[in-house]
C-alpha cells in the first residue's frame, strides 16, 4: 500500500511538472490551513442583528419541514415537549443525550415524560438533544458527537427533538467551526458533527419528497429564548 | 462606421433574404455596408469536429477578408460567436496571429445585439401583425449574451405580440453535425421544441440563427403546423412580404 | 463496473422508445432547473461564490501532493488510516482486506460513485460478502441489477409503478395484498426492509462529497439519513473517496458546500451534512471503532497538467446533467458508465479509453448550458472539443464525416470556386424546391428527412445577388 502512495504522489508530481515543494513552499501552505481564513460569505444572516438570525433560523427550519416551538425560558422546556408529543399522537417515553445543558432542564415538572439517558437503540421512537450552534444562514442545526451527545439520537428514532437555546443561534457555518476552535477541539474534530437541517427525506421516486427516508420523519426545535449556558439565572427566579 | 457582412454560408445558399434583411437595418442604423467577396465559411464544422488545422485555415481566411473594417456583423449567433470566443484560443500558440484574432473578436458582432448595445437602436418603424414566440439560439445566448435585444426591438413592432416561449433557451437540437450524426436525439430534442413552440398558441416563431430555423421550420412543416417560421432580421427590416417563410412556397 | 458505452448508438434507441424512462425524464427535465434557479435568485453571492469554488479547487489540484500528504496525517492522529489504490482492483483489496479482518459477512453502502466504479459490490459478493446498499435509489437499482442513471438520483429513470413492481417481486415475505401505489408507500417499505440491515452490517461504506485536509475529515452530503446510519452503527466505517475529493480548510469546505445543494437539487442545504474524523473517541456512546480512507487515483493524476485537469474540480452535483438537453432525451444508461450527462462524457473517455467512450464527446451540440450551470466554472464544452480532437488525431470518426469535412474544408479555403458552386447549388435546389418551397425527401441528407421537411434555398445565393445589386446600382 505505501508503494501505491509513493507512485500517486510520484506521478501527481510528475503530472505538475515539478517534484516535491521546497519547505518554503510547503510552510506557506501550511500557514494558509492554520490560517483557516473564510472565504465570501453570504450577507443574508451576517448583515442581521441577533434577534433577527434567530427569526431567520426560525423560519428557515419552517420552510424545510422542521417545526420550531419557542420558549422564554429552559423552564418551559418540559411541558413544550410534553405538548408536543400529546399533538403528535406519541407516547411520552424519550431517550436523551446525558448532556449537562439538558440535564439542568427541571424535567421533574413533568413526572409522566418517562426519559432514558444514553445512545439510541433500534426500537426507540423520540429522542431529545441539545445542540452546538444553530445556523441562521439556512436554519441549520449543528450538533457534535461526544460521550455526552451520541449521535445515533439524531439518527435512529422517528422523532428528534433538539433544544436550542437563544444564544446558540449563530449566522454562519464559519461561526459554528470558530466555536468547535474556541472549545480546543478542532486540534482533533469530535468523531462526528451532523449539520441537520429539516427532517429525513428523499425525492428518489418521480421526484416526490417524501419525509422520514432512513432517517428522523420529524425534526422539532425547541428555541430557549433567553437561554444561558448555565441555566442558573433561570433557576434562581 | 465602415461594416462588413459575415455573411454565413447558410445564409449564401438558403436564404440571401436574411443577408439582405441586414443590410437593410445596418443601414438604417447609419453604417455604410460592405460584403467582402473572400468570405465563406466561419469554420465551425472543422472546428467542433476536431479538426484544428482546417479550422485555422478557414479562420486565417477570415481575419484576412475582414481586415480593415470597423465592425464585423453577422446575423448568427453561432459564427460570431466562434470569431470572438473561440478564434483567440485557435491561435493562443502564435503570438502574431493571436494579436489579429484578438483584434477581429473585438469587432465581430451578432446582428441584433450589434444594432442594439452599440449602434443604440431602440426602436424599429415596422408593422407585422402576428401572434409571435422567440427561441434563443444557444451560441448567441450563451457565448454572446444575446437575450433582451431581439425582445427588446420585436416589441417595437405595430401589431406583433410576443409570447415568451417556455424553454425559450434549451437546444433545438440542430448542433450542426449533431443533426446528421445522431438523428435520434436531435429528433427528440425539435420534437421537444415544436411541442413548446405549439403550446404558446403563437402564429410565428423567430430567432436569430438560420441552422436552428431550418431545423424547427423542417420539423413545423413535417407535422403540418401552420407557423410561420423567419429570421427575426426579417421581421424588423420590415421585409415580410418580400420573402415567404421558411420552408414555404415562394 | 462494466461499459456500455460503446454501444451507445443502441442504447440511445432503446432509451428513446422506453415509454417509462420518457415519462421519468419528462419529470425531472423541468423540476431540476426550476428548483436551482430559485435557489440562485435568494443568494445574491452565488456567482461570487462559483469564482471562490473555482479558485479552491484549482489552488489544491495545484499543490494536490502537499494537500494529500497533510490530510493523511490528520486522519492518522485523529485514529484513522488511510488507503492508497492506484487502480480499481487496489481499491477493491484494501476493502476486503479491512472486511476480512473484522470478519465482516453484512456491509451496508452509502452512496459512492467511487464502489461503482471499482465494481465493489460484485467484488464483495464474489468474495462472500453481502453489499447492502441504503440509499433509495441504489437500493432499488441493485434489486433490479440495473447500473445508476444519475449521480444523485441513481433511480430517475423509473415510474413508481416500476418500483412498486421490483419491490412486490422481491420483499416477499410481506402481505402480497398490500398497497404499494404511492411513493410513501414505497419510502415506509423501504424504511422497515433496509432497518434490520443498517442494525446487522459489521462494516459500513461511505463515499464521501469533500475530504478536509486541516483536519483530516470526511463529508458526506445526503438527505436521507442512510449514510449517516451505514457509517455510524457498524463497527468499522470505509470511506471510499477519489484523490481530487480534497480541500485544504473547513472553510473551503463551507464554501463548496453553499454551491453544492443548491446546483444539486435546489436546497438551501441538504438535510444531513455530516462530517467524519477518525473513529468513536474515549468515552462516545456510539460510532465506529475503525476508520478507513480507501483513496483512489484510477487516473486523476494523469488528468493533471492536461487540458483536461479543470474537470478534477467536478464536486458531483449534477448540474449539468439536469440542464443538458441530450441526456434529457436519452437518459442515464445510454452513457454506458458510472457517470452519465456533460461531466461524464468528459470524464469516462478518460477513466476507461477514448476508443471505449467514443460516441460520448460527439453525442452534444456544444449548446454550453451545461458549463453556464457548472458551480466550479468547468469548461465542459471545451473539453468535450479537446476529446473530439484526440479522436480526429487518431483517425476515430467515421471515414463519411471525415470525408465530408474534409471537402467542406477544402471547398471553402477556395472562394472562387466556393462562390460557383454556391451558386449552382442553390439554383437547382431552388428550381426542385420552387413549387412546394420544401422537400420531404434529400439524398445524401436523409438523416434529416426522415423526420423533418428540408426548406428549400431562395434559389439564387446571396454573393450573386450582392454582385447583381451592386453592379445595377453602378450602372444608375
Amino acid at each position: 500500500m505505501s508503494e501505491a502512495r509513493e507512485r500517486i504522489l510520484a506521478d501527481i508530481r510528475s503530472s505538475l511538472k515539478r517534484s516535491r515543494l521546497d519547505p518554503e513552499a510547503e510552510a506557506e501552505l501550511r500557514a494558509r490551513v492554520t490560517a483557516h481564513q473564510r472565504n465570501l460569505l453570504p450577507a443574508r444572516a451576517t448583515a442581521l442583528n441577533h434577534a433577527d438570525q434567530v427569526d431567520l433560523f426560525v423560519a428557515m427550519a419552517e420552510e424545510v419541514q422542521a417545526t420550531v416551538t419557542r420558549v422564554s425560558s429552559l423552564a418551559e422546556v418540559p411541558e413544550a415537549v410534553a405538548c408536543y408529543l400529546a399533538a403528535e399522537n406519541l407516547p411520552a417515553e424519550l431517550v436523551m443525550a446525558p448532556d449537562p445543558g439538558l440535564d439542568i432542564i427541571p424535567w421533574g415538572t413533568r413526572p409522566l415524560l418517562r426519559i432514558r439517558r444514553g445512545r439510541a437503540e433500534a426500537d426507540d421512537r423520540v429522542s431529545v438533544t441539545s445542540c452546538c450552534a444553530a445556523i441562521a444562514e439556512t436554519g441549520t442545526l449543528m450538533l457534535v458527537s461526544a460521550a455526552q451527545s451520541p449521535t445515533t439520537l439524531n439518527f435512529l428514532p422517528d422523532t428528534h427533538i433538539v433544544v436550542v437555546r437563544g444564544d446558540q443561534v449563530v449566522a454562519s457555518y464559519e461561526d459554528g467551526w470558530d466555536r468547535l476552535r474556541a472549545d480546543g477541539s478542532t486540534e482533533a474534530l469530535p468523531r462526528a458533527i451532523n449539520f441537520i437541517t429539516g427532517p429525513s427525506r428523499t425525492a428518489d421516486i418521480e421526484q416526490q419528497i417524501e419525509l422520514g427516508a432512513h432517517g428522523p420523519r420529524r425534526l422539532h426545535i425547541v428555541l430557549v429564548e433567553d437561554g444561558q449556558a448555565t441555566g442558573n439565572a433561570e433557576n434562581d427566579e | 462606421m465602415r461594416v462588413a457582412l459575415f455573411v454565413t454560408c447558410l445564409v449564401d445558399l438558403f436564404r440571401p433574404t436574411i443577408g439582405f434583411a441586414a443590410v437593410k437595418l445596418l443601414e438604417e442604423a447609419g453604417c455604410t455596408v460592405e460584403v467582402p467577396r473572400a468570405q465563406t465559411c466561419c469554420g465551425q464544422p472543422a472546428y467542433n469536429s476536431g479538426n484544428r488545422a482546417d479550422a485555422k485555415a478557414l479562420a486565417l481566411q477570415v481575419l484576412d477578408a475582414f481586415a480593415g473594417f470597423d465592425y464585423v456583423v453577422a446575423p448568427s449567433g453561432s459564427c460570431a460567436g466562434i470569431i470572438r470566443q473561440h478564434y483567440p484560443e485557435l491561435f493562443a500558440d502564435d503570438p502574431a496571429i493571436l494579436l489579429r484574432a484578438r483584434e477581429l473578436a473585438a469587432r465581430t458582432w451578432e446582428l441584433v445585439s450589434f444594432l442594439v448595445d452599440v449602434c443604440g437602436m431602440l426602436t424599429v418603424n415596422v408593422q407585422w401583425d402576428r401572434d409571435v414566440t422567440y427561441h434563443d439560439a444557444c451560441s448567441g445566448l450563451r457565448e454572446l449574451g444575446v437575450k433582451f435585444q431581439p425582445r427588446r426591438l420585436l416589441e417595437s413592432v405595430t401589431g406583433l405580440g410576443l409570447r415568451e416561449l417556455p424553454g425559450a433557451e434549451v437546444c433545438c437540437g440542430f448542433g450542426g453535425t449533431f443533426c446528421i450524426k445522431y438523428p435520434e436525439i436531435s429528433d427528440k430534442m425539435v420534437s421537444d421544441k415544436e411541442a413548446d413552440i405549439v403550446a404558446t398558441g403563437a402564429t410565428a416563431v423567430l430567432a436569430g440563427d438560420l441552422g436552428c430555423l431550418l431545423n424547427i421550420a423542417g420539423k413545423l412543416y413535417r407535422h403540418g403546423r401552420r407557423i410561420e417560421v423567419r429570421h427575426v432580421a426579417e421581421v424588423l427590416a420590415g421585409m415580410t412580404e418580400e420573402a415567404s417563410p421558411i420552408g414555404a412556397p415562394r | 463496473m462494466l461499459a456500455t458505452s460503446r454501444t451507445f448508438e443502441a442504447n440511445v434507441r432503446a432509451g428513446l422508445a422506453d415509454d417509462n424512462l420518457q415519462r421519468a425524464l419528462g419529470l425531472a427535465r423541468t423540476g431540476f432547473p426550476l428548483r436551482r434557479r430559485l435557489a440562485i435568485e435568494r443568494l445574491p453571492e452565488f456567482e461570487a461564490l462559483r469564482e471562490t469554488g473555482r479558485s479552491i479547487k484549482d489552488h489544491t489540484l495545484e499543490h494536490l501532493d502537499f494537500y494529500l500528504e497533510f490530510y493523511e496525517g490528520k486522519v492518522v492522529a485523529s485514529g484513522g488510516k488511510v488507503h492508497w489504490a492506484r487502480t480499481p482492483q487496489e481499491a477493491c483489496a484494501a476493502v476486503l482486506q479491512i472486511c476480512r479482518s473484522v470478519g465482516a459477512k453484512i456491509v451496508t453502502k452509502g452512496k459512492s460513485m467511487i464502489a461503482e466504479e471499482v465494481g465493489l459490490n460484485e467484488f464483495l459478493e464474489e468474495n462472500g460478502i453481502t453489499a447492502v446498499e441504503t440509499d433509495l435509489g441504489e437500493y432499488i437499482i441493485q434489486l433490479r441489477h440495473e447500473p445508476p442513471s444519475h449521480i444523485i438520483a441513481p433511480a430517475i429513470h423509473l415510474v413508481k409503478e416500476q418500483v412498486a413492481e421490483t419491490f412486490r417481486a422481491e420483499h416477499r415475505s410481506l402481505d402480497p395484498t398490500r398497497s404499494l401505489v404511492e411513493p410513501r408507500q414505497l419510502c415506509d417499505e423501504a424504511r422497515a426492509v433496509l432497518r434490520p440491515r443498517f442494525l446487522a452490517a459489521d462494516v459500513g461504506i461511505t463515499g464521501a462529497n469533500f475530504l478536509v485536509a486541516e483536519t483530516g475529515s470526511s463529508i458526506i452530503v445526503t438527505n436521507e439519513g442512510n449514510g449517516d446510519l451505514t457509517q455510524t452503527l457498524p463497527r468499522v466505517h470505509i470511506v471510499m473517496a477519489s484523490l481530487e475529493k480534497v480541500v485544504p480548510t473547513l472553510e473551503d469546505a463551507a464554501t463548496l458546500l453553499r454551491l453544492l445543494a443548491r446546483s444539486a437539487t435546489g436546497q438551501e442545504f441538504s438535510s444531513y451534512t455530516t462530517i467524519s474524523t477518525g473513529p468513536r473517541r474515549m468515552g462516545d456512546l456510539d460510532g465506529p471503532e475503525q476508520y478507513h480512507v480507501v483513496l483512489l487515483d484510477n487516473g486523476r493524476s494523469t488528468l493533471i497538467g492536461t487540458e483536461f485537469q479543470d474537470m478534477l474540480r467536478c464536486i458531483r452535483c449534477s448540474a449539468c446533467i439536469n440542464h443538458c438537453p441530450v441526456y434529457a432525451a436519452i437518459g442515464g444508461h445510454a452513457y454506458g458508465w458510472v457517470y452519465p450527462g456533460p461531466m461524464g462524457a468528459v470524464l469516462t473517455p478518460s477513466l476507461i479509453g477514448i476508443d471505449e467512450a467514443g460516441h460520448l464527446p460527439n453525442a452534444s451540440t456544444f449548446c454550453g448550458q451545461c458549463e453556464s450551470v457548472c458551480p466550479v466554472k468547468i469548461p465542459l464544452p471545451k473539453m468535450l472539443r479537446h476529446w473530439r480532437e484526440r479522436e480526429y488525431a487518431q483517425k476515430l470518426s467515421p471515414p463519411v464525416y471525415r470525408g465530408g469535412l474534409s471537402l467542406w474544408a477544402w471547398v471553402t479555403r477556395r472562394p472562387a470556386l466556393y462562390h460557383i458552386l454556391v451558386e449552382i447549388a442553390s439554383r437547382a435546389l431552388g428550381w426542385a424546391g420552387r413549387g412546394r418551397g420544401r422537400f420531404r425527401t434529400l439524398p445524401l441528407a436523409t438523416g434529416w428527412t426522415a423526420v423533418r421537411d428540408m426548406p428549400s434555398p431562395e434559389g439564387r445565393s446571396f454573393h450573386s445577388l450582392w454582385a447583381e445589386r451592386r453592379k445595377s446600382g453602378a450602372d444608375k
